[in-house]
């Protein structure tokens, strides 16, 4: 019976293509189809903020130095991921993350839930040398981005960009991203203010990299690591909703 | 396109198509990779009902068993804690004096506490708590903030110059670089401060020690408290003993009065439930200096 089907429709051109179309738009079905119940699957988060142009800027230098290789931003819906990590990831929290960076492969580990665990202190010196606080860590240095400047001039581009692939960032936003991406490394000065109006009082405005005189590649990526998890509250109200029986 | 011709060499049909009078032979699939297939197909149409699989119009398919991964975990996790709170109950219902004269409930905190430990505190404490330059070592019982267990539970909670409201605070003012002092004070407070323990005097500290104590009584009093014992009610070391956080070399002491010092704590009361501090408070309160 096959070898009389198969025959029979390699025979037919018109039905042989039609059967390739067919067979071909399976791959981008169950990609596209899904998108028809995204409401159902994408949580509400109505406390979700976008990332301020310093984070932007550490996102892409995470990106730049091959972060994703070695971490993964996903905490799985797994029992030893969740007592360890903390809450599972939301689909909610990769909103604005494009492109995103949840990552498959942990050579160290998973840094959804970093933000606010360690100090900027720590932070910095581990991405210094790592072997300076975790002894038995494998990952590289990467010394170099306390000593670069940040490139912010060219900040105001990214959020279009970003405006492009749908992040609500306003005119505002983008008018102001490079004074905001100064400020945000350095309190104290007129810049400063500017960012929490913009991008909400729980914004963090600090020395990132402890000096306060410049804006370093360091400044950036430590503010990006800061903010990890910690653009939205949902994952946490949602784990302790679950706690308390829904 | 005569099918079924035979192969006069084999004896087998050939699948009667010819190329410059190449023929080949009809070697069909074996019957069994189509069973096979089927019996796959089969196995994934009934995952289709079992499982959440495809999207309708308005919602999808929920499934007949109505598996949901999060809802998965999170009896996991509650059945995990029920199996536990054999003992955890009786650690949230002692009192710390209680639960570390009780060997047994000890072992368990102990075990449990290390786990924690090392993978909350360990990135800054280290492996064995014994810290490292900036981070406080917790094994030498040196303590900024007192190190009774209530205390200790406050520090783990609101954290140390953190994010959290009630955060404990605490600076030491860049008394140099603010120019509270000229350079030179600086110098002679510095060689005052590391006499007090003892240390090795660099050359020309004998000299500057009077003037460093006068400056000590003018300025650093009022946190390090006139024996220079510190003061753990705002966090102020103290100067007398061998424990030094930022290290004890002239020029480590002598950036620490120039820029000042600002450690930082994160707040783990947003990260950890009650127990796990507790079981954290205790582990901390009764280390045992450095293991290794």
């Amino acid at each position: 019976m096959p070898e009389f089907f198969h025959r029979k429709i390699e025979r037919n051109a018109i039905g042989f293509v039609v059967a390739i179309v067919a067979v071909a738009s399976i791959g981008g079905l169950v990609e596209i189809a899904p998108l028809f119940t995204i409401h159902q699957t994408v949580e509400e988060a109505p406390d979700m903020r976008v990332y301020t142009p310093l984070e932007l800027a550490g996102r892409n230098i995470y990106i730049r130095e091959g972060c994703y290789a070695c971490h993964s931003q996903m905490i799985r819906t797994l029992r030893d991921e969740v007592e360890r990590y903390g809450p599972y990831s939301l689909a909610v929290e990769s909103k604005y993350d494009h492109p995103m960076l949840w990552g498959s492969k942990r050579t160290g580990p998973d840094l959804a839930r970093i933000g606010d665990k360690y100090s900027d202190a720590w932070h910095v010196r581990h991405l210094i040398n790592p072997r300076d606080v975790v002894p038995e860590s494998v990952m590289p240095k990467y010394g170099w981005l306390a000593r670069n400047e940040l490139r912010i001039e060219d900040l105001g581009a990214h959020l279009v960009a970003q405006q492009d692939v749908g992040v609500p960032y306003t005119q505002e936003m983008v008018d102001n991203a490079t004074r905001d991406a100064y400020g945000q490394a350095t309190p104290d000065t007129d810049a400063a203010s500017g960012v929490s109006e913009r991008y909400g009082a729980a914004t963090q405005v600090r020395a990132f990299d402890g000096d306060p005189a410049r804006v370093t590649e360091m400044d950036a990526l430590v503010a990006y690591l800061q903010i990890l998890g910690r653009l939205t509250e949902a994952p946490y109200k949602q784990s302790a909703a679950a706690e308390a029986g829904e | 396109m005569d099918l079924g011709k035979q192969d006069p060499v084999t004896g087998r049909v050939t699948t009667g198509h010819e190329w410059n009078g190449i023929e080949e032979l009809e070697t069909p699939i074996p019957r069994v990779v189509f069973f096979f297939l089927g019996a796959a197909f089969l196995v994934s149409v009934i995952c289709w009902f079992l499982y959440p699989t495809w999207p309708l119009i308005w919602t999808y398919s929920k499934g007949l068993l109505g598996i949901d991964q999060r809802v998965t975990v999170t009896e996991q996790v509650e059945r995990a804690t029920e199996a536990r709170s054999v003992w955890t109950a009786q650690v949230l219902d002692k009192s710390y004096a209680d639960i570390e004269a009780d060997p047994a409930l000890m072992h368990l905190v102990t075990e449990t506490g290390r786990t924690l430990f090392v993978d909350k505190c360990a990135a800054c404490h280290g492996v064995n708590a014994t810290g490292g330059p900036g981070f406080p070592d917790l094994a030498a019982k040196a303590w900024l903030w007192d190190g009774e267990p209530e205390a200790i539970e406050e520090t783990i909670r609101v954290g140390i110059n953190s994010t959290n409201d009630d955060t404990r605070t605490s600076q030491m003012l860049a008394f140099g670089r603010d120019g509270i002092l000229p350079a030179d004070e600086v110098g002679d407070v510095v060689a005052y401060v590391r006499s007090l323990s003892g240390l090795q005097p660099a050359e020309g500290d004998a000299a500057r020690l009077d003037k460093g104590r006068q400056v000590f009584a003018d300025n650093c009093v009022a946190c390090h408290g006139e024996d220079a014992k510190g003061n753990k009610d705002v966090g102020a070391p103290d100067l007398t003993d061998a424990n030094w956080l930022y290290g004890s070399d002239v020029q480590s002491v002598f950036s620490t009065v120039y820029s000042g010092r600002q450690g930082h704590m994160p707040n783990w009361g947003a990260k950890l439930s009650p127990l796990d501090i507790k079981i954290l408070t205790l582990y901390v309160h009764t280390l045992k200096g450095a293991e290794n």
